[in-house]
């Protein structure tokens, strides 16, 4: 282990990394936004879910420093009398739980799809192309809401509530398998001809060892830096889903429904509900988007 | 070149039919359409009876052929939820989005490649590099937002433009245009930039990389080396070459204001069809999801086949093989 971290500080990475400020800035921004997210139990100075913690009295206080704000509240409180500083973290905690988990699912479907498209190519490689290609015609959004207007229909009325936040992440992962598989399907066909997989097949090695302990590890560089920048866009398709009302409930809100509740108090001048969580929402995209862009710049030789 | 066609054409026509296949399914096998129709008092004869009026007791092939059929002629039933004929309502909304996109798509294109070829030939000035950042900034923000914070700015700060709806509308007989009157213009101003915003930036982005790319290659250098001069060498061999890939997003980009529109649509309550739409979803009405979805398929589909053809006529390497 001491091993690795030698190297690493030692790497070209690492050189880039610290000798571009915005980088770390960035890198540090993703980190605090990260952790006190899933720590927002005891970050957070309110539990917006805990009915005892909040009064309907206190509803609709402007931030602290602004007239009629207390610093009970730094960032105000919504219609409901909730902390908005509380609610914008425990709504980040629910964004980057289906930014996560979708873009994991994504990746996965995508490099198995592009693994076998890949290794076994003819007709197999043909019709999983042709359908990535229909795919990739149509806008990602849109194929998420279509996904996620299907399953809504097929579940009964009662359970859409409680099923939204995995409704999302299979909506979301079905409309982004599509770049890994492309990407792996052609790094596969470069690895394929290569000796090691030769050696492999030699010895009788059955395929799928071969595909996902010998081939998958060297194609994995590519797949780890779309999943970067595929993490800011899958956050932004979950707020924008939400935002539309047909994503996560406002019983458990993300950044995306608590500006869509705050959507409707911003022509009565209570805008702190809807600016705080948006704002809190393109610092989080921002800062995973700069990381993406560099480290896509980092890992391209071509730039270098 | 006619097997080319040919080739594409069979194409279009599979993407269509699989589309197709998809939007039957969804009357298949999400909700029941007699008991979307029929109040609760209807016997259970009755329904029996309209189940067999409608054809749903043939076998699934013929069904589907119906459907197609029906299709192709834009018949898709009523709404569940408005109780019109889906074709009506679609008719109805479609000016509105086409008006939006074409608005948007125009002032994208028009900010969006001088801002790309700039940066692409001078990467280091600070006006670049302020583009870049303004464009990083821009893929940043989702569209929404971009709607919200123009509201709060210009609507209800500034109270200069209004928030939501088409403005004063003058009707054509076959056509409904905001372009005739005043508050249509100014109604339309927030609602195009919205959506122009994130087209815009990925304009930017594609045209300075992919001109980047041709501005290191062996003839650029060559005609450096001739002495040609600097303007010439970069729109006349850089900018054409640049072109063609252009061509493509752009066609693209046009599929994609009309999906977009459904969230512009959504925050300015702009009665076009994305909002007809995202209401169809929240509401599980079929008739317009498969619809809506049958007609943007069979929009992309258009915009790709003239793109490929138009990339046929320009490129003459693809007519090589």
């Amino acid at each position: 282990m001491g091993d690795f971290w030698r190297r690493f500080f030692d790497s070209d990475l690492w050189w880039s990394f610290k000798s571009s400020p915005l980088v770390v800035i960035a890198f540090s921004i993703t980190v605090i936004i990260v952790f006190s997210s899933i720590f927002a139990t005891f970050v957070a100075p309110y539990n917006p879910f805990d009915l005892a913690q909040f009064d309907l009295m206190d509803s609709l206080k402007p931030p602290a420093w602004m007239e009629g704000g207390t610093s009970q509240f730094f960032l105000g409180t919504d219609d409901q009398g909730r902390d908005v500083l509380s609610t914008i973290l425990y709504g980040s905690r629910v964004s980057l739980l289906v930014g996560f988990m979708s873009v994991f699912f994504a990746m996965v479907i995508g490099i198995i799809v592009g693994l076998i498209a890949g290794y076994s190519g003819g007709w197999v490689d043909a019709l999983l192309m042709r359908i990535a290609d229909v795919q990739l015609s149509f806008p990602a959004i849109l194929i998420a809401l279509l996904v996620d207007g299907i399953v809504r229909g097929l579940l009964p009325k009662g359970s859409h509530d409680d099923l939204a936040v995995y409704v999302l992440i299979v909506a979301i992962a079905l409309s982004f398998w599509v770049q890994y598989a492309r990407t792996v399907r052609s790094s596969t066909m470069i690895e394929r001809t290569k000796e090691y997989v030769q050696a492999a097949q030699v010895i009788g090695l059955p395929q799928p060892l071969i595909l996902f302990r010998h081939i998958l590890p060297n194609v994995m560089g590519p797949v780890l830096v779309i999943a970067t920048i595929q993490l800011a866009l899958a956050v932004i398709t979950e707020a924008t889903l939400s935002f539309l009302g047909v994503g996560v409930p406002p019983t458990s809100p993300s950044l995306g429904t608590l500006i869509r509740v705050g959507n409707d108090y911003l022509f009565s001048g209570e805008w702190w509900i809807t600016v705080f969580p948006g704002a809190a929402l393109v610092i989080l995209v921002l800062a995973v988007n700069i990381l993406g862009d560099w480290l896509r710049d980092a890992l391209n030789p071509k730039l270098r | 070149m006619f097997l080319f066609l040919a080739r594409r054409l069979f194409q279009a026509a599979m993407v269509m039919l699989t589309v197709a296949l998809i939007a039957f399914a969804l009357f298949q096998y999400v909700g029941d359409p007699v008991a979307n129709m029929v109040g609760q008092d209807t016997s259970v004869a009755d329904r029996e009876k309209l189940k067999q009026d409608l054809g749903l007791n043939d076998p699934i092939i013929v069904q589907f052929g119906h459907f197609v059929q029906n299709a192709s002629k834009g018949e898709f039933g009523q709404s569940y939820r408005l109780r019109k004929p889906v074709k009506e309502l679609i008719a109805e909304r479609f000016p509105a989005t086409l008006e939006l996109s074409i608005i948007s798509a125009i002032l994208a294109l028009l900010v969006g490649i001088p801002m790309g070829v700039y940066t692409a030939l001078h990467p280091k000035s600070w006006v670049s590099q302020g583009f870049m950042t303004l464009s990083l900034i821009g893929i940043s923000l989702p569209t929404f937002l971009i709607g919200i914070f123009l509201i709060l700015f210009f609507g209800v700060i500034l109270q200069w433009l209004p928030t939501f709806g088409r403005g004063e509308v003058v009707d054509l007989g076959w056509w409904t245009t905001g372009f005739l009157s005043k508050s249509g213009w100014q109604s339309l101003i927030m609602p195009a930039i919205t959506l122009a915003i994130f087209q815009m930036t990925l304009i930017v982005r594609l045209i300075r990389a992919e001109m980047l790319e041709v501005l290191r290659s062996d003839y650029i250098k060559f005609a450096r080396a001739r002495g040609l001069h600097e303007r010439s060498i970069s729109f006349s061999h850089a900018l054409k070459n640049t072109l063609v890939p252009v061509i493509t997003i752009i066609g693209l980009q046009i599929g994609s204001l009309i999906a977009f529109a459904i969230i512009t649509e959504s925050v300015f309550q702009w009665p076009g069809m994305g909002l007809l739409f995202i209401q169809a979803i929240e509401e599980v009405d079929i008739p317009i999801m498969s619809a809506y979805l049958l007609l943007i398929a069979l929009v992309f589909v258009i915009i790709n086949l003239l793109v490929d053809i138009l990339y046929y006529s320009i490129d003459p390497r693809l007519r090589m093989n």
